[in-house]
């Protein structure tokens, strides 16, 4: 009984639901998205938020009923489970869309050219957008950015190395103080400075001081992004720099950190989309000029966030139209950030 | 700042590349040192800072629910600085938020982690970490003119049937800028965190008692009810604390929501309240001299109180996760 | 009662030379003499399961190829051959574990009592129940006590029982494990050696009464004496229900089987090779691969 010619088998799912499977289901959901418009039209309850209640329980309803007739009671429950998991991540989805939308939708009303090659110097809150502009909150943004990175990237990546590489003593306990530091509030952050630098020292608020603050914030990011990277580099690869004959040091600079070069530019740009939008901090430490000021050590500063934050204090039509176009130019930021640090691959390892 | 013993001297003389490498771990070790340095500067000179106010207030000041400074007639100033208003505010602002975030996160995790197809789940994890990195005044923004009002209709509905409960009572249908509308904002910002902490320790669940469970016949939910959620349940409690501790310290998002008043208010519905952060800016612009002593004591408060409720929670999740090893 | 010889890759020419050089090996007299010991026939007849040109895939990875087998009800089948050559692939076709690697996808047909496990419509959860699972590392639930173990799958399953003490204590014992336990059932079973943790996780599959039993490596975790204890406890269960054993050690199989089914992979998908009696494969193979792995010559 040889068999010497196979017929060629194509691989197959046979647990995955054809689509004849999921009919039933869909049509259940239309069903309930009926039902519930009947309701809500013949009873008292009223409003979006009775549709996506009552769309939910008669949804959810339906499909665990089926599937609770068809195979018992343990059925039904694992049913209503997977609608209810669902359901929890459709919520967590729905406030992301709506704050994308929002943001987009208002703040394009007010966008114009001469937005980013005026200042408010001349212009006030509570004028017509066409007036003014926010190149001094951009230009304020972009140092604090900078002064941010060169003080963060180091001691972050530093931090991480000493985690990673030297692992003393004390790398335990540092790793739980770095921890704690990612929790310490925005606010915090900005009162320290304040405290520290802008009461008892040459440094009056501008865009060194507010930048010192942000690194607070930044640190603890960047060094647990790197650390994450440089613990993905194999450990042959340093232990074959080592037994070449090179020092650590020499091991590390050319082989681990090279290694990990493109995850160690993503920390730095999540540590940046960490704190470009921050507000709270700098409300203490830069003084929210109104006009470009291209000395970052000296006088008051503007950022994005302080001119969307005075926008929306005002109140009036016209100054929560700029917070709105200020946000969105802020958000561009932000996404394209978050773009940049997808783009590099985040924790990919070269190994070549 | 050595870490090894001293090498013998004359070797030292000859072999530079020791020298590069006592530089390299010397410099490595100091800067791994900053972390705790910055920590203990933050407390320290805080703690200074607001001194005089502790020592004049004393334990008054957690307690007092007053934020004065008159100045009689005579020119004499009388101080009475207390944040209890704003640390009742922080904690019941922080317990809505967990209330209505923590929930909606273990499921989202238990979603991404158990159910989402493959292609789902990269989106809706992108789609998380962008929650993360969305600013906070972003979030304010968008709380005050999107969330709140359809909030204020949920706070109504709330108020019209279950006003026998005390929470949801309130003097009057005053629902605008309420507690409650702070709490959903914030339970909105904790998602993400709560989230990632959560599916990080989800994935971390042995394969072997998963397949066990499966083998004997479980649904997906039995599954996760018999071997998920032991494994779990304290890592969710560190990451809700974790999310507990971002509760704590939102300002701006706060700020932009929330009527601020210095009183104890406990009912999340009506709208008055507050908490330590937002009060913080809130005083920051007209505050001079003593008040500015006051509220960096205040800032202090914060400090400790984020700092214990994280030092918790990063113990906890760290412990889950070993044990899943 | 003989499993299914219609298998691939069978090459004909050469079984009848290597006969008579194996037949005095060790492995073949322990297999001989576990032939000899047990009664043929003992075993209750009805539900058996059967393989039907089973093939596997992980993504574009073709794992397992075309095999077929037969194991008829109250038999011991032992699956023996080198890493990677796709057995642990196979035992978790049987049982519809296969498709919780994403990736996964198979060809070919399942047979319990005559019925397809891959049909659709078919409900897998009631699949599980019937083919019990043990795993190559002991895996009790830590957060349970010792009884609450034994009945997770009811609990699971949702499946009442009418005297729970019962049926624990029989479990238990069939499991060879009651006397051991008996006096600390409360305690977590965290608590118990990796022996008793794995008939633990036996006497757990037979809670569900299940009628057959998968047995993946059940032993390489553990010290020779809870691997006697565990092959013990093989042989009891043998009389009542069909099981399964994916072993790497010949000497297992040679003690606990009736029937041992070779598979080899020569770089590309598993095959079986051969199939048949225990004593048969360890004396005299009629493939030339077989006889090299055997005896010993790699693998």
């Amino acid at each position: 009984m040889t068999t010497t010619t196979i017929a060629p088998v194509a691989p197959s799912k046979p647990w995955a639901p054809t689509p004849l499977e999921i009919l039933p289901s869909i049509l259940l959901l239309v069903g309930a998205a009926v039902a519930s418009y009947v309701i809500v039209a013949i009873t008292p309850m009223k409003g979006k938020l009775a549709y996506a209640f009552l769309f939910f329980v008669i949804g959810t309803t339906l499909i665990a009923g089926r599937n609770g007739l068809k195979r018992g009671r343990s059925a039904l429950v694992d049913s209503l489970a997977s609608s209810i998991a669902f359901t929890g991540a459709a919520m967590v989805f729905l406030p992301v869309a709506s704050i994308l939308w929002t943001t987009v939708s208002n703040g394009v009303k007010g966008l114009h050219w001469t937005l980013f090659t005026q200042t408010m110097f001349t212009a006030s809150f509570s004028d017509p957008i066409s007036k003014g502009g926010l190149l001094h909150a951009l230009v304020g943004t972009l140092y604090l950015i900078f002064i941010s990175i060169v003080v963060s990237v180091p001691m972050g990546v530093l931090t991480a190395l000493y985690l990673t590489e030297i692992k003393g003593p004390g790398s335990g306990f540092i790793q739980f103080v770095v921890q704690a530091m990612s929790g310490v509030p925005s606010v915090v952050a900005g009162l320290f400075i304040f405290a520290s630098l802008i009461v008892a020292t040459p440094i009056k608020a501008s865009a060194i001081a507010g930048a010192l603050a942000l690194s607070i914030l930044m640190i603890p990011t960047v060094t647990r992004t790197a650390q994450e990277v440089l613990l993905l580099v194999p450990n042959d690869l340093r232990e074959a720099g080592q037994a070449l004959g090179a020092t650590q040091w020499k091991t590390v600079a050319t082989i681990v950190v090279p290694a990990a070069r493109n995850g160690l530019i993503t920390a730095v740009i999540l540590g940046v989309a960490r704190i470009a939008g921050e507000t709270a901090p700098l409300l203490f430490t830069i003084g929210g000029s109104d006009n470009l000021n291209w000395n970052p050590f000296k006088n008051y500063q503007g950022a994005l966030p302080v001119y969307v934050w005075k926008g929306l204090m005002l109140g009036t039509p016209e100054s929560i139209q700029r917070a709105w176009t200020g946000i969105l130019v802020l958000l561009v930021l932000v996404l394209i950030l978050f773009v940049l640090a997808r783009v590099f691959g985040g924790r990919r390892i070269k190994t070549k | 700042m050595t870490q090894r013993p001293t090498p013998p001297a004359p070797r030292e003389i000859t072999t530079k590349p020791r020298l590069s490498d006592r530089i390299f771990r010397g410099t490595v070790t100091g800067f791994g040192m900053a972390s705790l340095v910055i920590l203990t500067l933050i407390g320290l000179f805080l703690a200074l800072r607001g001194f005089q106010t502790f020592k004049h207030e004393g334990f008054h000041f957690l307690t007092g629910v007053k934020w004065e400074s008159v100045t009689s007639d005579a020119g004499k100033v009388t101080n009475n600085f207390g944040v209890g208003a704003m640390l009742v505010g922080t904690v019941l602002i922080a317990t809505v938020a967990l209330i209505v975030g923590v929930p909606l996160s273990v499921l989202c995790a238990l979603y991404l982690t158990f159910y989402a197809p493959e292609r789902i789940k990269k989106i809706m994890v992108s789609v998380v970490d962008l929650m993360a990195a969305f600013p906070s005044i972003l979030y304010g923004l968008w709380g005050f003119f999107v969330l709140m009002p359809m909030v204020q209709y949920w706070a109504g509905l709330l108020f019209k049937y279950l006003r026998w409960i005390p929470v949801f009572n309130a003097p009057q249908p005053f629902f605008e800028r309420s507690p409650f509308v702070a709490g959903m904002v914030l339970a909105i910002m904790i998602i993400p965190i709560v989230t990632s902490v959560s599916r990080e320790i989800f994935a971390q669940t042995p394969l072997d008692r998963i397949q066990a469970a499966y083998a004997l016949g479980a649904t997906r939910w039995g599954m996760i009810k018999t071997v998920v959620f032991p494994f779990g349940s304290s890592g969710v409690v560190g990451g809700a604390m974790l999310g507990l501790g971002r509760a704590f310290g939102e300002t701006v998002a706060v700020f932009t929501v929330l009527n601020i008043v210095f009183k104890v208010n406990l009912h999340i519905l009506y709208g008055m309240g507050g908490n330590v952060a937002s009060m913080i800016i809130l005083k920051w612009g007209e505050a001079v001299g003593d008040e500015t002593k006051a509220l960096l004591a205040a800032g202090f408060i914060l400090f400790v109180l984020t700092l214990l409720v994280n030092m918790a929670a990063n113990t906890i999740v760290k412990r889950t996760l070993k044990s899943g090893k | 009662m003989s499993p299914a010889e219609d298998m691939n890759n069978e090459t004909p020419g050469e079984d009848m030379s290597i006969d008579s050089k194996v037949s005095s090996s060790a492995l073949a007299d322990v297999a001989n003499a576990r032939s000899a010991a047990r009664e043929p026939g003992k075993a209750p007849m009805g539900s058996g399961l059967e393989a039907r040109g089973i093939h596997a895939w992980f993504g574009k990875h073709h794992a397992l190829e075309n095999v077929s087998l037969d194991f008829a009800s109250g038999t011991v089948t032992a699956l023996i051959g080198p890493s990677g050559c796709g057995k642990s692939t196979f035992i978790r076709t049987l049982n519809r574990m296969h498709e919780f690697i994403p990736s996964a996808a198979m060809a070919g047909e399942v047979l319990l009592d005559g019925k397809d496990i891959y049909a659709k419509g078919t409900d897998v959860t009631k699949i599980r129940l019937q083919i019990g699972m043990v795993f190559q590392k002991p895996n009790p639930f830590p957060s349970m006590t010792i009884g609450e173990n034994v009945l997770s799958g009811l609990k699971l399953a949702q499946l009442k029982v009418d005297n729970k003490e019962d049926l624990m204590q029989e479990c238990l014992e069939r499991a060879g494990l009651w006397n051991e336990v008996k006096d600390r059932l409360g305690a977590h079973a965290g608590g118990l050696s990796g022996g008793q943790q794995q008939r633990l996780c036996i006497a757990r599959s037979l809670a569900v009464k299940p009628k057959v039993l998968l047995m993946d490596e059940p032993c390489s975790a553990l010290d020779p004496g809870s691997t006697l204890r565990i092959e013990d406890t093989i042989g009891q269960l043998a009389q009542s229900m069909t099981i399964i054993i994916v072993t790497h050690n010949m000497q297992q199989a040679a003690r606990v089987s009736d029937y041992t089914a070779f598979f080899l992979s020569d770089g590309g998908p598993g095959n079986m090779i051969e199939v048949g009696p225990t004593n048969e494969i360890f004396s005299r193979p009629r493939d030339q691969r077989t006889e090299n792995y055997v005896s010993g010559r790699f693998g």
